[in-house]
Order: structure tokens, then C-alpha cells, then sequence
């Protein structure tokens, strides 16, 4: 049943993305960011923790999520050290994340060429 | 001579010479591939990067034309050459290999026939005995300088174009071939306030609109004159734009019109809308046009090249796209 409901909700989530991208004049760059935004925003209420129960992977691998992290991380640590902690937590959750992305990118660089 | 306000007609017997042209893989598996001198099977025709690789299709065609006609470098009295990218650097980098008295030009994807005008013009006035016309572009180079790297794989919408990975170079002067040019119509910049990138058809279509009007009046003629009227890179989204555009001034040009961009690529290649780029109607044109008017399948064309003139930056702080679009007549020699 999660996986009925991880395709539905993952698809949906892109589903949203490429309707902006054929409607509006935006550029992919338009839609990572504002998905990162909204992630975040939904993680203010709590309504995301709820997608992610609902739907497990199909929440937690669109971009969407990455907002999420951030603000999640955010709010933890400002929860022990208050205001500061805002700041200091953002990068909590995500850091593997991009870490991952950096070192997967400079390893392909090193051994791929682009065909073009 | 000059007649009009942005014209030249060329009464002292002006012909194109011979032309040469390189293409890579994507043009010479298309609908015109048999008509490209050069062929690559992959984009990087055997350099290390893709500028590299655009030099070498400039290089390849102006070798290809010093090959067809026994000529060396010291037989060319002058060279006009541009291709799109930042300060021109293929074409720079190759005519270092050659010591030509060289001009760079840069008409975004109108090059071509801007340099084809002026050489017409040099050797019309005697200024120059040979005057050779080089343009080029490149897909790869293209896409990392005006959008982003290919690798980015960010996807487009079907509006956009495909740049041609292509260079054709042409020779001009007074020895009589089949290939005369007639006449020529420099463009004026025409901004027709469209702000999009990937859908430039809109922003072009009014700039080819003006020169072809402009044209007709200036050499007292209009659309039956010619049996071809092809636009260099307007495709699927400017075409029907320049001939409603064309209609409104009285022109109907619809039966005889056809585009670079439509001819270069089939329906089954993912080109978007068509191809673009100042090599799209240089391989065109000096490839394919040519062969068209050599067996008389036409006898009188104005090719007009349109060029988008913007860069990544300006469009960033929120100007619109400025437009041009030079033109030239070839007639056949009967």
C-alpha cells in the first residue's frame, strides 16, 4: 500500500513541476527552487512530517523534501539554543546530501566526458 | 553600388566562387546530409574541446574551399568571419593559421550574411580581388555560453532551437561561376520587445520582416521577383510570424518561403522547433541552396539571416531582445 502511495504522491509532486515548466515562461532552475521553498514553508505546520507518514519515499525524494530538511534542522537546533540556533542547524539533515552530490559530481567529472 | 536606404545592388558581376562546408553528427545524418563537403561523426571532430572542435570545422571548410579551387592564402585579398561565441574565439583561433587581412564579425546568427554582404561589397567596389565569408557554430559551445553546459540536462520547452554544429565558408569575387550575387540588404536593429530565450522566432521574425520589406523597396521590386525567400533560423515558431507580418505590408510570400532552421533537420530528430545558430544558414545555404540554383531547381533566392542580439547577462537585468536580419540575393547565371 506505501508503495501505491509513494508513486501517487511523488508523481503528483512532479507531475506539478513539469505542468510549470510547460505553462510558464520559468527555467528548471525556477521550479528546484521554488519546491525547495514550498518544502520548507510545509514544514512549518508539520504538513510535510504528515506527507512523508502518508506517503514515505514519494515525499522524501523530490526536491520538496530538501526544504523540508533545512527548515527541520533549523527548528531542532533552535529549539537548544534558541535564536542562534537557526542558523547553526540548517545544514544539519541536508549536509550528507550535498556532500554526496559534490563528491558524486567531482568523480564523474574526473572519469566522464561529455558526449554533447 | 548603394540604392535605397539599406541596400547594395552589385552591377560589376559579383558571383560566389566556390563554398565549402564542415557539419557534425546530428546535420549530416539529416535531410541535407549529402550536400555538406565534411562530415563528423561525433562533436568533438577530433579535438579536446568543444571550442576546439568549432575551430576545426572553420578550419575544415576554409581548407575545403582552398582545396576546390587550387587557391592559397596569399590569393585572398580579405576575410570577414564571425561565429557566436564570447569574443569569437573559434574563428580568431583559427585564422591564426592564416594570414589574411582579417575583419571579425558578429551578427549572432545573422554572420553569415553579414560577411557574405560585405565581401560582396569589397570585391563589387574593388576593394578586394577575393574576399572570403566564414561562419560557424556549435552546439556545445553554444549551450554552455548562452544557456548551460549540455551535462546541466535541464529540459526544454518545444519552442526552443537546436544550434547547428556547422561552418561554411565562401569565396567571392569576379570570376564568372554559376552563382551570381545580385544584391544585398543590410539590416537595421529592431527590437520587437519579446524577453524570452528559448523562443526567439517572435523576437526575429519582425527584424527579417523589415530588412525583406526594406529590400523590395529599395531595389523597386517585390515577392514574384524571387522563386525562394528563406530565412536562416526563424523554424516552426517564426515562420508563420513573418509571413502574417509580411501579409500586412502587402507581401505575400507564403508559397515561396522555407527556413534553414525546418530545412536542416528531419521530423524525426529532437531539434525542438529547428535549428538555429549562425552555422545553420551558412552550411544551408552555401551547401544546399547552392546545389538548388547550380541545377536550376530555383533561380533567384534572397537568403536573410536573423540573429537575436543579446547575451545571458543583459537578459538578466530585464531588457528585451534586440533583432537584426541581413539579406543577399543569388540569381543563376543562365
Amino acid at each position: 500500500m506505501i508503495f501505491l502511495k509513494a508513486f501517487i504522491v511523488g508523481g503528483i509532486i512532479c507531475a506539478i513541476g513539469q505542468f510549470i515548466l510547460d505553462y510558464f515562461k520559468l527555467t528548471p532552475a525556477h521550479v528546484t527552487c521554488s519546491f525547495v521553498v514550498i518544502g520548507a514553508a510545509l514544514d512549518v505546520f508539520g504538513l510535510y512530517d504528515r506527507l512523508i507518514k502518508f506517503a514515505g519515499a514519494g515525499a522524501q525524494l523530490p526536491i520538496m523534501s530538501f526544504g523540508h530538511s533545512v527548515m527541520h534542522g533549523a527548528m531542532e537546533k533552535s529549539e537548544q539554543l534558541g535564536f542562534i540556533g537557526i542558523g547553526m542547524g540548517m545544514f544539519n539533515l541536508t549536509a550528507v546530501g550535498i556532500t554526496s552530490a559534490i563528491l558524486f559530481a567531482f568523480f564523474t567529472a574526473l572519469i566522464f566526458k561529455p558526449k554533447g | 553600388m548603394k540604392v535605397g536606404r539599406q541596400s547594395w545592388k552589385f552591377n560589376n558581376d559579383v558571383y560566389i566562387q566556390e563554398t565549402a562546408t564542415a557539419v557534425g553528427p546530428m546535420e549530416a545524418q539529416g535531410p541535407l546530409g549529402q550536400y555538406f563537403d565534411k562530415k563528423y561523426d561525433n562533436s568533438y571532430c577530433g579535438k579536446k574541446t568543444w571550442e576546439q572542435a568549432e575551430s576545426q570545422l572553420i578550419r575544415d571548410a576554409v581548407e575545403g574551399v582552398f582545396s576546390k579551387t587550387n587557391l592559397k592564402e596569399k590569393d585572398i585579398s580579405v576575410v570577414f568571419a564571425g561565429d557566436l561565441i564570447n569574443q569569437i574565439v573559434p574563428t580568431h583561433y583559427t585564422f591564426r593559421d592564416f594570414n589574411i587581412p582579417f575583419f571579425g564579425v558578429y551578427g549572432a546568427c545573422s554572420t553569415s550574411m553579414e560577411s557574405l554582404l560585405l565581401s560582396a561589397v569589397f570585391v563589387d567596389s574593388d576593394q578586394a580581388k577575393i574576399a572570403m565569408a566564414a561562419t560557424s557554430s556549435h552546439n556545445m559551445t553554444a549551450e554552455r555560453q548562452y544557456r548551460n553546459p549540455t551535462e546541466y540536462g535541464g529540459p526544454k520547452p518545444d519552442c526552443a532551437q537546436y544550434t547547428v554544429t556547422g561552418a561554411g565558408v565562401a569565396l567571392v569575387s569576379h570570376t564568372a561561376s554559376k552563382i551570381k550575387i545580385e544584391s544585398a540588404t543590410a539590416g537595421i536593429i529592431v527590437d520587437a520587445g519579446q524577453n524570452n530565450p528559448n523562443d526567439m522566432g517572435p523576437a526575429m521574425a519582425p527584424a527579417a520582416a523589415q530588412t525583406i520589406k526594406q529590400h523590395f523597396e529599395d531595389l523597386q521590386i517585390d515577392e514574384n521577383y524571387y522563386d525562394l525567400i528563406v530565412t536562416g533560423d526563424l523554424a516552426k515558431g517564426g515562420s508563420p510570424i513573418l509571413i502574417d507580418i509580411l501579409k500586412g505590408d502587402g507581401y505575400n510570400i507564403k508559397d515561396i518561403h522555407d527556413d534553414c532552421g525546418k530545412l536542416i533537420y528531419g521530423n524525426d530528430q529532437p531539434v525542438f522547433s529547428g535549428g538555429s545558430g549562425c552555422g545553420c544558414c551558412a552550411v544551408v545555404t552555401y551547401g544546399f541552396i547552392k546545389e538548388l540554383l547550380k541545377t536550376k531547381k530555383v533561380k533567384k533566392v534572397l537568403i536573410v539571416a536573423t540573429g537575436a542580439l543579446l547575451n545571458p547577462i543583459i537578459l538578466q537585468q530585464k531588457e528585451t531582445i534586440p533583432c537584426i536580419a541581413h539579406a543577399v540575393a543569388l540569381s543563376v547565371v543562365e
